[in-house]
């Protein structure tokens, strides 16, 4: 198969994905509510202080954060599986695993740069320095797209099994801890003025290995899945 | 277990040397015309503790068409699965031109259309999205026309092209599924129930463009419950006895 009829078949999935969630809005907007929530209860819950929460500010961004992604897992694969069109992908003919890159790049879109684009806004409820929203907004740059792949092996893996909402959480959240520590450790570095640049290169690393190897894993996954 | 098949020689049929070497535009990077031959050899199936088939062997060969029937559970959706890739033999292995599908992988993919049980629609995307992004999907990608003449092709007319499939009965949504058949020109199809939810006339209209397609030079596996009202010559039936 050519390059570009390949080229094709990703851009169709990623356009087919973006249509698909331009009509189901009210879905593609669940994992933003969520954060938008979880982030405004924690001020309420602690008090105004500000020194506490400049203190708690991007461990609690960066956990909501990671439960949002968390939240949208279940539309990556699942509805793809029950309506047969991941039976289709699966007999593409070219690798399986350039397609779910596709569709994983169209879910960040969706459920994860949405969150980038609000967390400055997030960040100033918490008393957060401008310089440490800059922090804040790259590290959920490089963070969230790798935990949309590392999350795309779990909802692959559990496609089909009965609770599987608990079951990629249980399976994915071990491979976002380092993800989490990194992101909000940028941001706190970066508040106790020694910069963030170690941190967010090490998420740097985190995205470039998530994004040869996550696809992959993930395409053996829902193979496995179709079986 | 037991299988019956019935093979009937092509040489017998007419028209078949006529498709040949036509211009019917199959795309096959580096498998020649002799190539068109799938083989299942030895196949063994089991679903769970339960044994399907064994020592399963069948040939189809160009502008032939095997129907595979059997009762509920027999496992025609699973020999189907395996002929498409989907679902590995426990034992045997089926053959593409002398080659195994699990060796040629996408070289493979890129010679069938595959058409299951679910239609593979989404409720949100109108028939002409829906139509589009599956032929895309497949790595044939067509034109907004070519997309509304398949439609056409199989009798949805052109004011429901663009409504959302969720309005759609079970046999318009099949139909949308099938209208691939259409535009596909990959000599291998394989459908999993194609005449389940269509009317008399949707069904008439999909046998025909089968043999259409057995005409051209091209192959297909059925899994059906339904007589498939083709010629009998080019029709081989293999039942499942599960």
């Amino acid at each position: 198969m050519s390059g570009s009829s390949m080229w094709e078949a990703v851009s169709g999935i990623i356009r087919r994905d973006l249509l698909l969630a331009m009509r189901r809005r009210s879905d593609a907007a669940m994992s933003v509510f969520f954060l938008v929530i979880v982030v405004s209860l924690f001020p309420l819950g602690v008090g105004p202080e500000p020194a506490v929460l400049r203190i708690i500010g991007p461990g609690v961004l960066w956990v909501a954060a990671l439960l949002a992604c968390l939240l949208s897992l279940g539309r990556v694969f699942t509805a793809d599986y029950l309506d047969g069109v991941l039976e289709q992908m699966v007999l593409i003919p070219q690798p399986l695993a350039l397609l779910v890159g596709g569709k994983v790049l169209a879910h960040w879109v969706i459920s994860g740069f949405p969150i980038v684009l609000l967390s400055p806004l997030l960040g100033l409820q918490f008393g957060l320095s401008g310089e440490s929203l800059g922090v804040l907004v790259m590290s959920l740059l490089l963070g969230t797209p790798t935990l949309s792949m590392i999350g795309a092996i779990g909802a692959a893996l559990v496609l089909g099994v009965r609770g599987s909402g608990l079951l990629v959480a249980l399976l994915v959240l071990p491979l976002y801890v380092p993800v989490l520590i990194f992101g909000a450790g940028a941001v706190t570095s970066s508040m106790a003025g020694i910069g963030g640049e170690a941190n967010l290169s090490l998420l740097g690393a985190c995205l470039v290995l998530s994004l040869f190897l996550a696809p992959w894993a993930t395409a053996a996954a829902l193979r496995i899945a179709l079986e | 277990m037991a299988v019956k098949s019935t093979h009937v020689p092509l040489g017998t049929l007419p028209f078949l040397p006529l498709f040949f070497h036509a211009s019917f535009p199959y795309s096959r990077p580096s498998l020649c015309e002799e190539s068109l031959l799938l083989q299942a050899v030895a196949l063994r199936c089991s679903r769970g503790e339960r044994r399907l088939f064994t020592d399963l062997n069948v040939k189809v060969e160009r502008g032939s068409l095997l129907a595979v029937v059997g009762e509920n559970g027999s496992g025609k959706t699973s020999l189907l699965r395996i002929f498409s890739s989907l679902l590995p033999p426990e034992q045997g292995s089926v053959l593409w031109g002398g080659q195994d599908i699990h060796q040629l992988k996408e070289l493979y993919s890129g010679q069938l259309t595959y058409i299951g049980h679910l239609n593979g629609i989404k409720d949100d995307l109108t028939l002409l999205e829906n139509l589009m992004s599956a032929m895309s999907l497949a790595g044939e990608p067509c034109s907004n026309n070519g997309a509304k003449e398949a439609l056409e092709g199989i009798g949805l007319k052109r004011p429901i092209h663009h409504l959302p499939s969720k309005v759609l009965s079970q046999g318009q949504k099949r139909r949308v599924a099938l209208a691939r058949l259409w535009l596909s020109t990959r000599p291998l199809w394989l459908l999993d129930e194609p005449f389940t939810s269509l009317d008399t006339a949707a069904t008439d209209v999909v046998t025909q463009r089968l043999l259409m397609h057995l005409q051209r030079g091209g192959l297909a596996v059925v899994v059906t419950h339904q007589e498939v009202a083709l010629p009998a010559e080019v029709v081989q039936r293999l039942r499942l006895m599960g």
